[in-house]
């Protein structure tokens, strides 16, 4: 099994997520320069966090069209996983893997801090390892993180089960309260319909060890390594 | 022949502008209360094209491609004069 992580010029979550892969979760990890495009096939492929061509034009718009795009939609094609974090998210939403886009916060500000999300569908190669409606402890780190969508758009990620987490309370209650970037319903994390790509606001690899003061996001990779072991 | 096109992207109608909203707020603490502010990018460009109505089409496909984006945004393609 081999995952890849890619590097824009700009991404700067490269080797913290693939440190998570690496050594914390045990998974033969390349990390992979978008000049050089994917020589191999791999497992599964990870866009991480950071802010390729300084969030130019608008987050993830730029890198989203480089050519590494097409050999990773080669990818998804195929069914193998892509989970793209942070950055990663919005570049895979501007590549239309997923309905709706990732924009600026309602308060237009950077907001950097822990928040609690709610796993809405334990059922994907993404979120296994979790219970349905079980609460992680995860850090956020963005300024073009609202996510929406048109409201017909909304209606059909919901039916079907595309919402991967929500905003939501310690005790995992999804309030517009606990939503810090006025994204549509509290979404936060947002699947294709195939279930095989993950885009997620919040940062798995930033909670996956108990020094960093939380390992809930862990099992977002364990779960990944999970579906894959099982195939 | 080189045409000049002017590209304007803009936020859909219903689209959240958190950044008008807040050079509104700012311009109403100078002293300037607005009703309604809304703001949008141009992009000048010089198109290479057999005339004005390809150029424009070539600008239009711009915007699809990269400039706009579908979901939160419209825009405008004209001649530069």
């Amino acid at each position: 099994m081999r995952f890849a992580v890619i590097q824009f010029g700009g991404s700067n979550c490269d080797q913290d997520t693939h440190h998570a892969l690496q050594d914390v979760c045990g998974v033969d990890t390349d990390l992979i320069w978008y000049k050089e495009g994917l020589r191999r096939k791999y497992d599964a492929i990870v866009i991480p966090g950071g802010f390729s061509y300084g969030d130019y034009l608008r987050a993830g718009a730029i890198a989203a069209r480089t050519p590494i795009m097409q050999d990773i939609l080669r990818h998804v094609r195929d069914g193998r996983l892509l989970l793209g974090i942070c950055n990663g998210a919005q570049i895979g939403a501007e590549s239309g893997f997923v309905p709706g886009t990732f924009t600026i916060n309602a308060y237009p500000k950077f907001i950097c801090r822990w928040v609690r999300i709610r796993v809405e569908n334990a059922g994907t190669p993404f979120t296994s390892q979790y219970r349905e409606g079980e609460v992680m402890r995860i850090p956020i780190a963005h300024k073009e993180g609202r996510y929406i969508a048109t409201p017909a758009d909304v209606a059909a990620l919901n039916k079907n089960r595309q919402i991967a987490f929500r905003f939501c309370d310690e005790t995992g209650d999804p309030s517009p309260q606990t939503n810090p970037n006025g994204s549509v319903e509290q979404i936060t994390g947002v699947l294709n319909e195939r279930k095989n790509v993950l885009l997620m606001m919040p940062h798995p690899e930033r909670a996956s060890e108990k020094i960093l003061g939380s390992e809930d996001g862990k099992k977002v990779f364990l779960s990944i390594i999970d579906h894959m072991e099982g195939r | 022949m080189k045409v000049p096109v002017k590209i304007t992207v803009a936020l859909k109608e219903g689209i959240l502008d958190p950044e008008a909203r807040a050079i509104r707020h700012a311009l109403a603490d100078l002293g300037f209360p607005t009703e309604q502010l809304s703001s949008a990018r141009l992009f000048y460009i010089t198109v290479e094209a057999s005339d004005e109505e390809a150029a424009v089409e070539r600008g239009r496909q711009m915007a699809e491609r990269l400039l706009a984006n579908p979901v939160i945004h419209r825009f405008t393609v004209e001649v530069s004069r």
